[in-house]
């Protein structure tokens, strides 16, 4: 080894499944087949089943609560309320104000009062509803304008039920404009509808601390969240990733973690918790409802001058992410357009509604079903096709937000336009022939409402703009840990982190970053848990940024010590080695070492921790660099309209995307089809009906999610515009599919009813006109 | 509160648990019954599994109706009498999903009663008859005194349901139903269709709209009365407009919805008298092509 030998020239061919690959997904084969262990899969033997006692009522006071008679039941275990938290009875993400189990008060419907542990779920159900609670039950606080605007509501919390008032100033507040153009406009409240409800398992540890296994979206937070319920120090509460059947921000917010660890604490035994599909409608978080109202001023040439926007953002009973959800909505309520003058009222607050926190999209799929109906109001108003309305004010790299913040990467808000704009159209549909019909291609479907009758297409257009990672100054990092060594005659990486695998692949492109570093085949991804430091969540779009940005420094680190220790055993300037599939290459492109040869025994470990670029808070007027990074999203979107039925079928939706980077093109284009899909639910379908602050469709069968039948083809162009600030230039991709989907489904619900259409989702007595 | 699981082999045997233990709730395909299990919405002392009788999984043809066993699931009745009961294929197709029609049987439909029930419009519309079995005897209830009450039948508490009866189609049969999805929905309202030249009358009803599935009884006599009267189902000629619309708005008259989670009560009655209106349409489309067999 000492000496160099020159050897052919030829360096092989790449790693395969590398970055910019799609290789299959380590955890695809057994999903497919459904052999992969979900959370709701977790067994012990001797494991004990967890239960929560929840209240009826939105708003009340519980006078006493008697658990005499569950007890009592065979099979049970522990009974648990607010007296036997060890800790802080109080958690939450930023702003810790929700009872671990209720104390006196009352909230939301569906708030935790007591748990149960029992040797049976059905046994630890049935002592559930044997205990005995006294409520005085109150009239609860629904309206969110109340909740803004009526100082004599009653507080629900300390500080009053403004949660955060955030305004965005810019410019002259008193422009005016020759065209101007009022809306009102409202979003229901919807749903993740993850399909693995919330589950895990929570198993004592002999050295008094606990472990758990837990489908979550970040564990450390919910680690952090969980020693002040349990009054124990980090090292004795351990998480471990289990599998995690969807989240969509659903998981973001603690579940049943606390609860289970409390149970099997009590009881030195293993418990298990698991929700019914019902039960998991009130134990996460869903989408904020908002009540929008808009103004845009434009000159007659379709330019914007101002606009004014009041967003107000129903919160529920606690704080959840509702700060940051505000900042969402209120930095980027104009959308992706450049405006002057720009004033911007959001509030997020307290009621007693469920509360309400993260859902992809966080805001920005809110505000923009407000200020996308808005531009095709604005291009009504002037006589203007709605794409020329939206390109005539696009933003574009070097202009400003309303927030100040200068646009620093790719912002290809006309040219993802054009792009779906110039797609081709499908078929117009024969509506003369109503023999020809296919049920499975008309509004109604299988359901048999129309052969044609009633029939009228729309075309909508709409795009977004969402910021990716963490903002306003929050410290947003990951940590990797990746090990190289020879294992069989092979090079292997081994990557850890914490960051959760939730079934958007990052697993996959944790390999794939590791494989082109490193120039190793085989990489093996560890399971996630917190026996290394924070991955940060799975939320914001960030994780192939950020984690991904971690691995792969973790992995430089790992390739500079391989190449300085082949440079010691070569005689040879570490800076003039490369390392290439496996192989040390010279700055004359010779091999000169193998990977394996270099590494002999040894196992070379690195651990990074790694930061995007930092971000600032926001001042008093809305201002400043609050966003690592822009995203943008456009979409297309052709419909069918039984106007006479108020019936809807998506014909065909079509988007246009920049990634910066396709890291994994595949899972690219998966992100933009399931994106395209939920905004298309929050569009036609998806909503929590609430009424008096009760939920009235906690179920599958009345909250519908689109079929294979709703959701169309779709035509999806990728670009991939580097952005020079991240790592491979990548831009976050899981949310804007999401937040320029609705309104362009809206949009084009419009175009071929001439309906008004200010609400989502649409429901068919809203296009009929019938009340 | 344990529950007993009834597994009789034999119909015989079904019926002597039944009269034995009136509150036992009889279970086939289990796709209504385990729902309000699971959710605790109902805790019968006995359940009554009638998954071993095999000839409840057989149809027949009983003189001049269509004999449908209890146990028969919708995915066999779409493949094996679609040709026979058009309307209670077509409902049938809209049930669920495939794994729900695998297992769901019409005579579940008839057991739970509910409104939404999407086999109820066909078989009110077919004048169908739901045969009931006892230790007693047998007891033979038309289905328009099946329904008594939001998910209330007439069965008595020995009673179980054996079969279905229902007239092989004598003419077109139409079904539709809304639902804010494009499949696998549950109806916010449906509308049943049958056209009977061969009696010249018409059944017409619908489900979702009141507190039972319910046949719109003028509007069927108008209809009747206007083919008749005009001669068309003789010379098949075009409908009148005026008659159809009419016959919609008849349709409409006889819902007496409710607002709910799923639909408003205005909604209801305006879109069944829009499926009223295009299910006739198309009725009357294949009976001027002939294209359904008049055996009378």
């Amino acid at each position: 080894m000492s000496t160099p030998t020159r050897t052919e020239q030829n360096l092989g061919a790449d790693i395969a499944g590398g970055v910019g690959e799609s290789p299959l997904r380590p955890d695809g084969t057994l999903k497919v087949t459904g052999e992969f262990a979900y959370s709701s899969d977790l067994w012990l033997t001797g494991m004990l089943w967890g239960a929560t006692l929840r209240s009826p009522h939105p708003s009340a006071r519980i006078r006493s609560i008697d658990i005499t008679e569950a007890v009592r039941t065979d099979g049970v275990y522990a009974v648990l309320t607010h007296d036997d938290v060890p800790g802080d009875n109080l958690y939450g993400l930023e702003h810790a104000d929700q009872p671990v189990l209720a104390g006196d008060v009352i909230r939301y419907q569906g708030e935790a009062v007591a748990i149960v542990a029992a040797d049976h779920p059905e046994t630890a159900r049935r002592a559930v509803n044997k205990i005995v609670v006294d409520y005085e039950v109150h009239e609860p606080l629904t309206d969110p304008e109340q909740a803004v605007f009526d100082s004599t509501a009653p507080a629900l919390h300390e500080g009053g039920n403004v949660l955060r008032h955030l305004p965005i100033r810019r410019g002259d507040p008193d422009a005016t404009a020759d065209v101007v153009v009022h809306g009102e406009y409202e979003v229901g409240m919807q749903d993740q509808a993850f399909l693995g409800p919330e589950s895990g398992l929570a198993v004592p540890a002999d050295d008094g601390g606990i472990d758990l296994y837990i489908a979550t979206q970040w564990l450390h937070v919910d680690q952090k969240q969980l020693c002040r319920v349990l009054g124990m120090p980090a090292n004795k509460v351990r998480l471990s990733l289990a599998g995690v059947g969807g989240a969509f921000g659903a998981r973001e917010d603690l579940s049943m973690q606390a609860h289970a660890c409390l149970l099997a604490l009590q009881t030195g035994r293993p418990v298990k918790m698991m929700y019914s599909r019902e039960e998991s409608f009130f134990g996460h978080v869903h989408r904020h409802p908002a009540k929008m109202r808009y103004e845009h001023g434009a000159t007659r040439d379709g330019k914007l001058v101002y606009v004014k926007a009041q967003i107000i953002l129903d919160g529920g009973a606690y704080a959840s992410s509702t700060p940051a959800v505000v900042a969402n909505a209120a930095t980027l309520g104009v959308g992706p357009y450049k405006v002057r003058n720009v004033s911007v009222d959001c509030y997020g607050v307290y009621t007693n509604n469920p509360p309400c926190g993260a859902m992809r999209g966080f805001g920005a799929v809110q505000a923009a079903f407000g200020y996308e109906s808005q531009m095709d109001k604005l291009a009504d108003a002037l006589d203007m096709d709605p794409v020329e309305v939206r390109t005539r004010n696009a933003l574009h790299e070097g202009a400003t937000m309303p927030t100040g913040q200068v646009v620093d990467s790719a912002a290809p808000v006309e040219e993802l336009l054009e792009r779906v704009k110039a797609m081709p159209l499908p078929p117009e549909p024969n509506a003369s022939d109503l023999d020809g019909y296919d049920l499975r291609l008309l509004p109604g479907g299988v359901s048999n409402t129309t052969h044609g009758e009633g029939v009228r297409r729309g075309v909508g257009y709409a795009i977004g703009i969402k910021n990716v990672c963490f903002s306003e100054g929050f410290d947003d990092y990951s940590t990797a840990r990746v090990t190289l060594k020879v294992n069989g005659g092979d090079a292997v990486a081994t990557v850890y982190t914490a960051a959760a695998e939730v079934g958007q692949g990052l697993v996959t492109v944790q390999q794939q970053i590791a494989r082109t570093e490193l120039g190793v085949e085989q990489v093996v991804i560890q399971p996630a848990d917190t026996g290394v430091g924070s991955g940060g969540s799975t939320s914001a779009s960030r994780q192939t940024y950020v984690t991904g940005g971690a691995v792969k420094a973790a992995c430089e680190q790992v390739r500079a010590r391989v190449l300085r220790q082949a440079a010691k055993h070569l005689d040879l300037p570490a800076s003039q080695l490369r390392l290439h599939a496996g192989k040390i290459v010279s700055a004359d492109e010779a091999v000169v070492a193998a990977v394996v040869d270099v590494l002999g025994g040894e196992t070379i470990t690195e651990t990074v921790t790694w930061r995007h670029r930092p971000t600032h808070p926001l001042d008093e007027n809305g201002q400043g660099n609050a966003h690592v990074q822009y995203a943008f999203a456009a979409h297309r979107a052709i419909v069918d309209v039984d106007v006479e039925l108020g019936l809807v079928r998506v014909v065909q939706l079509d988007c246009a995307q920049d990634v910066g980077k396709a890291m994994n093109p595949d899972a690219v284009v998966g992100q933009i089809h399931g994106g395209s899909a939920q905004g298309l639910g929050l569009a036609v379908m998806e909503e929590i009906q609430v009424s008096g602050g009760m939920v009235r469709n906690p179920s599958f069968t009345d909250y519908l999610i689109p079929t294979i039948l709703d959701m169309p083809p779709m035509q999806v162009d990728v670009l991939e515009l580097a952005d020079p600030n991240a790592p491979y230039g990548l831009r976050g991709v899981g949310e804007p599919p999401t937040i320029s989907s609705t309104p362009a489904i809206v949009a084009a619900i419009r175009h071929a009813t001439g309906a008004d259409l200010t609400r989502v989702p649409v429901q068919p007595h809203h296009i009929t006109g019938t009340p | 509160m344990a529950m007993e699981f009834l597994r009789p082999a034999t119909w015989d045997e079904a019926l002597a648990a039944k009269a034995e233990h009136p509150g036992a709730l009889p279970i086939s395909g289990g796709t209504d019954v385990m729902v309000e299990i699971n959710f605790d919405a109902t805790r019968p002392e006995y359940l009554l599994d009638l998954t071993r009788i095999e000839e409840l999984t057989d149809w027949s043809a009983d003189g001049e109706r269509l004999r449908i066993g209890a146990g028969v699931t919708y995915t066999s009745l779409i493949a094996d009498l679609a040709d026979r009961l058009p309307g209670l294929a077509m409902a049938s197709r809209t049930v669920g999903s495939p794994q729900i029609r695998n297992r769901g049987t019409v005579a579940g439909n008839l057991g739970s009663a509910s409104p939404a029930g999407d086999a109820h419009p066909p078989l009110l519309a077919d004048d169908a008859v739901v045969e009931a079995h006892s230790a007693r005897g047998v007891r033979h209830i038309p289905i328009t005194e099946f329904y008594t009450g939001v998910k209330r039948n007439a069965l008595e508490p020995d009673e179980l349901i054996a079969a279905v009866l229902v007239p092989p189609a004598d003419g077109p049969q139409q079904f539709a139903k809304i639902g804010t999805r494009n499949a696998m929905v549950i109806s916010v309202t449906a509308f049943g269709l049958a056209l009977h030249p061969s009696t010249g009358t018409v059944g017409a009803a619908f489900g979702s709209a009141a507190p039972t599935p319910r046949r719109a009884t003028k509007a069927e006599q108008f209809l009747a009365a206007e083919l008749t009267e005009s001669g068309r189902w003789d010379s098949r000629a075009e409908l009148d407009p005026a008659a159809v619309t009419r016959f919609g708005a008849l349709v409409a008259e006889a819902a007496t919805p409710i607002d709910d989670v799923r639909g408003t009560a205005d909604y209801r009655t305006h879109a069944l008298s829009v499926m009223a209106r295009r299910t006739l349409v198309w009725a009357w489309t294949d009976y001027r092509r002939k294209r359904v067999r008049t055996c009378a």
